[in-house]
């Protein structure tokens, strides 16, 4: 038997018959392989980088790398006025550029003791919920163009659109908007933009409820985001998760409603909350909500007060650019807040508002002086993008961009 | 509310408040550092205060000679809607403060920040990592005496 091999088909046998068979495997399941998804990847919302460790096509584990798109806003905001970081704002969070602007504003308000009129404060919530449906209008078509419907992605971006041409009349520019300013706005809503926005109000709901009939009454979609990105309510809370995410996993809270900002404890809107967990109560609570923006829209549109859109307070507020032109006051105080800032008293304050993605924050330390000594953005989607890797675990690697997907990232702000 | 936060605080940890502060409608309480994972850990448990939710963590950076840094904590109780502040002081000689990360899984990633921006070490934590910056980056961006323009060579290019 173990003599040399003589012809062909003895060569064989002797192969089979030597061949060493007292190697064993501990787990012959041991195969875990890791990859790398991102940054550059479509369906990761922009640069974000995830390493993930796979055993066959279940998620053991994810890593989330962050940092492709830092841009050091904070050591920025150190070394300028608080006017001039406003533009700054609408690179944040890209896709609702306006209710940044908002919530920075809101924050050194503040900071300054300084109250907006009636006027402004409406314009600003119909900024916000502007931004939330923008914001919302693009989420819905690509999270459902990740899941493979791309229907609903045009149709989402044509609404959006007409967002935008919104925007292009109040603000005089489509994208990076910079309208909000210390105590006031660049400038009045005019009837043009007014009557815009009813229009666009009116045939918003029929888009809306077309976009949703065509996810929601298709068995495949369904199926897919049913039971996927589960993540407990209580872990929902202690990873620090807010905006839809928080109100999928079946918490009542919405900063509107319970620290009221603005004017929104005047208005009359409901907070959706779905009990959940997963992929799909956070789709139904986003649909909820833009149901619920429209509603504030309308009644804001309705209640809209006559009077001006900028207090009387030249020390704080930047005058008109055309009053500095001609007028001696106006062309000093526009000297002295340029170039030595609104130098609102020492302290220090945070404040919150509910934006598209779930608590946008800024906190703010002021040493008297026209720079911020500190400024602090608390962003949304780097807190939400935290609670990503127990989402996906235990789950199918197809299911990472859905899950994605509903988290909403956006890696301008996650980065910062 | 304030006063029973500032009771609660006070009656399990006598001497670990140093000053209380409101400011806008908004209560600052600055407490010593060796305390602040243990007074975190009561805040969340208290049945009455029940913070919850830690919404926010961040380091400053003063410039001055003693007591440097702070570390703040922006907590909130999701059931009194209520939002508190806490501080801590940390010195220059010595950038170790206790984790909260066993309090509230998401102080991870926002110690993760202070630590790339300001070099404060949180002693416990389960990956101290920069987050943003590369893991080579020997600089800590936010502080003071980092230039805004940056530090010429600090980042290295990719090489073969």
């Amino acid at each position: 038997m173990n003599s040399a091999p003589i012809d062909s088909k003895d060569k064989i046998l002797y192969a089979l018959e030597n061949q060493d068979t007292t190697v064993t495997f501990d787990d012959p399941l041991e195969n875990e392989m890791v990859l790398n998804m991102g940054p550059q990847h479509p369906a990761t919302h922009g640069v974000l980088r995830l390493l993930v460790r796979l055993d066959g096509e279940t998620i053991v584990s994810t890593v989330p790398d962050l940092g492709y798109l830092h841009r050091g806003y904070e050591k920025l905001a150190e070394n300028m006025s608080y006017h001039e970081f406003i533009p700054h704002t609408d690179r944040l969070d890209y896709l609702s550029p306006l209710a940044n602007n908002v919530a920075y504003v809101l924050a050194v308000e503040k900071l300054a003791g300084i109250e907006v009129t009636p006027r402004a404060q409406y314009i600003r919530v119909i900024c916000c919920e502007l931004a939330r449906l923008a914001s919302h209008l693009v989420w819905i078509g690509t999270m459902a163009m990740d899941v493979g419907a791309v229907t609903v992605l045009l149709w989402g971006f044509r609404e959006r659109e007409k967002i935008q041409d919104i925007w292009d009349l109040l603000t005089g520019v489509r994208f990076t908007t910079s309208f909000t300013r210390v105590g006031g706005l660049a400038q009045d809503i005019s009837p043009e933009t007014i009557s815009a926005i009813k229009t666009f109000l009116e045939q918003f709901p029929a888009s809306l409820d077309e976009c949703e009939n065509v996810l929601i009454k298709n068995r495949i979609f369904i199926d897919r985001c049913e039971g996927i990105g589960y993540l407990s309510k209580e872990d929902t809370i202690d990873y620090g998760v807010t905006g839809p995410l928080l109100r999928a996993a079946g918490v009542d809270h919405d900063l509107r409603r319970d620290q009221p900002y603005l004017v929104y404890d005047q208005l009359e809107f409901d907070v959706p909350v779905y009990y959940d967990c997963d992929v799909l109560s956070r789709f139904y609570v986003r649909i909820a909500e833009m149901r619920e923006s429209y509603r504030i829209l309308r009644q804001a549109l309705d209640r809209l007060p006559s009077g001006l859109i900028n207090t009387g307070n030249p020390k704080r507020i930047l005058p008109k650019k055309e009053r500095t032109y001609g007028k001696m006051e106006e062309l000093i105080h526009d000297f002295m807040l340029v170039n030595f800032g609104i130098n609102p008293p020492i302290g220090e304050v945070y404040q919150a508002i509910e934006a598209s993605k779930g608590e946008l924050g800024f906190y703010l330390v002021s040493h008297g002086e026209g720079y911020p000594w500190r400024l602090k953005i608390r962003s949304p989607s780097f807190v939400n993008l935290q609670a990503l890797p127990p989402m996906l675990k235990g789950g199918m690697i197809s299911d990472v961009v859905a899950v994605i997907g509903s988290v909403d990232p956006v890696m301008g702000e996650a980065d910062k | 509310m304030k006063d029973s936060i500032v009771q609660k605080i006070t009656a399990q940890f006598p001497s670990s408040i140093v000053s209380v502060n409101e400011y806008r409608g908004e209560l600052t309480i600055l407490v010593k550092k060796q305390d602040i994972a243990k007074i975190c850990s009561m805040l969340k448990g208290d049945n009455d205060l029940c913070f919850d939710s830690m919404r926010d963590l961040c380091g400053a950076d003063y410039h001055r000679p003693d007591e440097r840094f702070e570390v703040i904590y922006n907590l909130y109780s999701l059931k009194n809607h209520f939002r508190l502040r806490l501080k801590v002081r940390v010195e220059e000689q010595d950038l170790h403060v206790p984790t909260v990360t066993g309090v509230w899984k998401t102080a991870n990633w926002h110690e993760r920040e202070t630590y790339d921006m300001f070099g404060i070490l949180f002693d416990g934590h389960p990956d101290m990592r920069r987050i943003y910056m590369p893991e080579q980056f020997e600089h800590f961006p936010l502080r003071k005496d980092f230039p805004l323009m940056g530090i010429p060579g600090s980042l290295s290019l990719p090489h073969k």
